[in-house]
């Protein structure tokens, strides 16, 4: 399979492209897309590539949702554009409590094939309602498939992936990550949802990222190099089916790990992880799991403000450096 | 319009079945046999036995906590229902939904919502999926007077108006929300008159008066299924139960119930009206009545023979691909 530099943006675009006419019951549903091509550009040229299934909405986020979700029922497979993740909390009935819930509170007579695609993160200096990373949300609400890619490889094979599912998917796109270019499979390419990928070996230490924390580690990694560390880095791009096995091998093989993402401390992904790792791997560790994560407060303004909240190359470096005891 | 014997015994068959189910609910909820909580649509078949008489097969239907009337009257199984409500795996829901959350997609059933108004952005969702796939069906949405105080009620009016989908909104306006008068929590008398700020058609009429109903539900399926969009039907009428089996009901005057049971109950209306045209006799009204008897005790029967879910069952049917 040949491969080109593309950006996310054109990884989207090409997912959409070769899915909607491999499905033609697959339609786009959101605010600002048939003329605007999707706030941040990512859906151009589809409109006219897919007349009259690509259809633009009023401000209406809680029958946004719904609307994809009464379509999904009724045979129909839909990708729901949010705008930003943010607004998932003015559709949070229907992801939560009616997307999450229906197949099963039905005794399973039905199949929900429903992308909710939610463009997430920081670092645009978009203020408290335009920048927050929500998936822990998610992970919490059973019914639910949470997938967040970094590299627009895994934007292509997830978002088809994805596209392919007969269960809701919600699908967290970091905003800044949207013009990071990188070498994209042409023609189908599918990364089934819940397989982890080691993306940089290693024996000393392994780091379990996501989304924008990948970026920031595979700086934080190049630092630790020129130290003598050698981490091993696992995207882990699927939090749920989350690929613990992969995780479970690298530790047996580091002894060591650090998680960064991008959202809030308390009560993250990271928690879950920790968790997970001290009760099922914990005579393998020879130090304690740390996190790396934004402070816990809402993401603010102002350009120093913002920096100081998210975390940094230098917070994955010292954290490293504490669980190598280096 | 004008009805054939055939069709008015129909509707008065449907209207017995929901009074005599609900009744029968409220017994085997009273005698334990029903776990959790149940709400009741007694005096209001008028509303359920009238709309879903105008509707196909394939037509699309979405209900609410207060919905068993409207699984019945779109043809929902019986066995499966009362199963549903006692828990069991032979349920509709095989014991995972129970009264709130019965549905039947082979029948257009897409479900009952225990979330008030949680049903309108679903049903929106169905509208556009039948006009996406060009077909001729038809969504209803059915809900109470609470719910048009929601704001899912007003995106969905307007997004349905907007693109012209082939939606019936019907609102059972049965005089409380839970505990709270609709006069107090409404600002209109008529929740039809919410229709005009979404430039859609707002018809109220007499929800106890079943051919009414019929009468108007078959007009705004017509426009829908034409292609001409949604319609925003209320149903007045009255409900007769408290919100739940065992409410107080310390915010009513029980002689206002006993008031409405006299003056304006669907189905001894109907009856009525049946009698004098001489299409219902003594004995007929007799066989229909031993008729639904015996098919509710089958369904209980077959609900009490049925085998519990096993507790592990708990962890299936939440993804297709875990």
């Amino acid at each position: 399979m040949s491969e080109r530099i593309i950006s996310c943006s054109a990884a989207i675009a090409e997912a959409l492209t070769e899915e909607m006419t491999r499905e033609e019951r697959i339609f786009i549903i959101g605010e600002d897309l048939v003329y605007h091509g999707g706030i941040f550009g990512q859906f151009k040229g589809l409109p006219e590539k897919f007349p009259g299934r690509i259809i633009d909405t009023p401000i209406s986020e809680t029958c946004i949702v719904g609307s994809g979700l009464g379509a999904a029922l009724t045979g129909m497979r839909p990708l729901i554009d949010l705008h930003f993740a943010d607004f998932v909390t003015c559709a949070m009935d229907e992801i939560a409590n009616q997307s999450a819930k229906i197949r099963y509170m039905f005794g399973g007579q039905v199949k929900v094939p429903l992308v909710i695609w939610a463009p997430d993160g920081a670092g645009l200096g978009a203020a408290a309602h335009h920048s927050q990373s929500l998936e822990s949300w998610f992970i919490h609400t059973p019914g639910l498939k949470v997938v967040v890619p970094s590299e627009p490889a895994d934007v292509k094979g997830l978002l088809t992936a994805s596209l392919r599912e007969d269960d809701p998917v919600i699908f967290f796109q970091h905003k800044k990550l949207f013009a990071k270019e990188g070498p994209v499979p042409e023609g189908e390419y599918v990364i089934p949802l819940g397989k982890a990928a080691v993306k940089r070996q290693g024996n000393d230490v392994t780091i379990l990222t996501y989304g924008s924390g990948y970026y920031l580690t595979i700086e934080a990694v190049k630092e630790l190099a020129g130290l003598g560390i050698e981490a091993e880095v696992i995207d882990l791009r699927t939090l749920k089916p989350l690929d613990f096995k992969t995780i479970a091998e690298s530790l047996k093989k580091t002894y060591r790990a650090v998680v960064v993402h991008e959202a809030c401390l308390t009560g993250g992904f990271g928690a879950e992880l920790v968790a997970r790792i001290s009760s099922e791997l914990f005579d393998y560790l020879d130090s304690p799991v740390l996190r790396v994560a934004a402070k816990d407060v809402p993401i603010p303004f102002s350009p120093p403000l913002e920096k100081f909240v998210l975390p940094s190359v230098e917070d994955i470096v010292k954290a490293v450096r504490q669980v190598t005891y280096r | 319009m004008p009805e054939d014997a055939e069709t008015l015994l129909s509707l008065y068959r449907t209207m017995v079945t929901v009074r005599k189910f609900e009744t029968l609910a409220g017994e085997l909820f009273a005698a334990g046999k029903i776990p959790g909580f149940i709400h009741l649509s007694i005096g209001q078949e008028g509303s359920s036995a009238g709309v879903c008489s105008v509707l196909r097969p394939d037509d699309y239907l979405i209900t609410t906590h207060r919905g068993h009337g409207h699984v019945i009257a779109k043809g929902g199984n019986l066995n499966r229902m009362i199963a549903e409500l006692m828990g069991r795996k032979t349920g509709y829901c095989k014991g995972k939904g129970g009264s709130m959350h019965i549905a039947d997609f082979s029948l257009g059933i897409l479900g009952a919502n225990g979330v008030v108004a949680g049903g309108f952005p679903i049903i929106v969702g169905a509208g556009l999926s039948i006009k996406l796939r060009k077909t001729d069906q038809v969504a209803v949405c059915f809900f109470g007077d609470g719910a048009s105080n929601r704001g899912p009620f007003h995106e969905a009016l307007n997004m349905a108006s907007i693109w012209k989908l082939p939606i019936l909104f019907v609102c059972e306006n049965n005089c409380y929300a839970s505990t709270t008068r609709t006069s107090y929590a409404c600002s209109v008398i008529d929740i039809a008159a919410r229709a005009k700020g979404y430039d859609i058609p707002g018809i109220s009429v007499d929800g106890n008066n079943v051919l009414a109903v019929r009468q108007a539900a078959a007009e705004a399926v017509d426009r829908a299924r034409r292609g001409e969009g949604p319609t925003l039907l209320e149903n007045k009428t009255y409900r007769r139960r408290g919100h739940f089996e065992g409410d107080p009901q310390r915010y009513r005057d029980q002689a206002e119930v006993v008031e409405w049971e006299e003056k304006s109950d669907p189905v001894n209306r109907f009856a009525i009206l049946l009698r004098k045209k001489k299409i219902l006799t003594k004995d007929l009204e007799d066989e229909i009545a031993a008729k639904i008897d015996s098919d509710l005790k089958k369904a209980v029967q077959f609900a009490e023979q049925s085998e519990w879910p096993k507790p592990e069952d708990a962890l299936e049917d939440l993804f297709i691909n875990p």
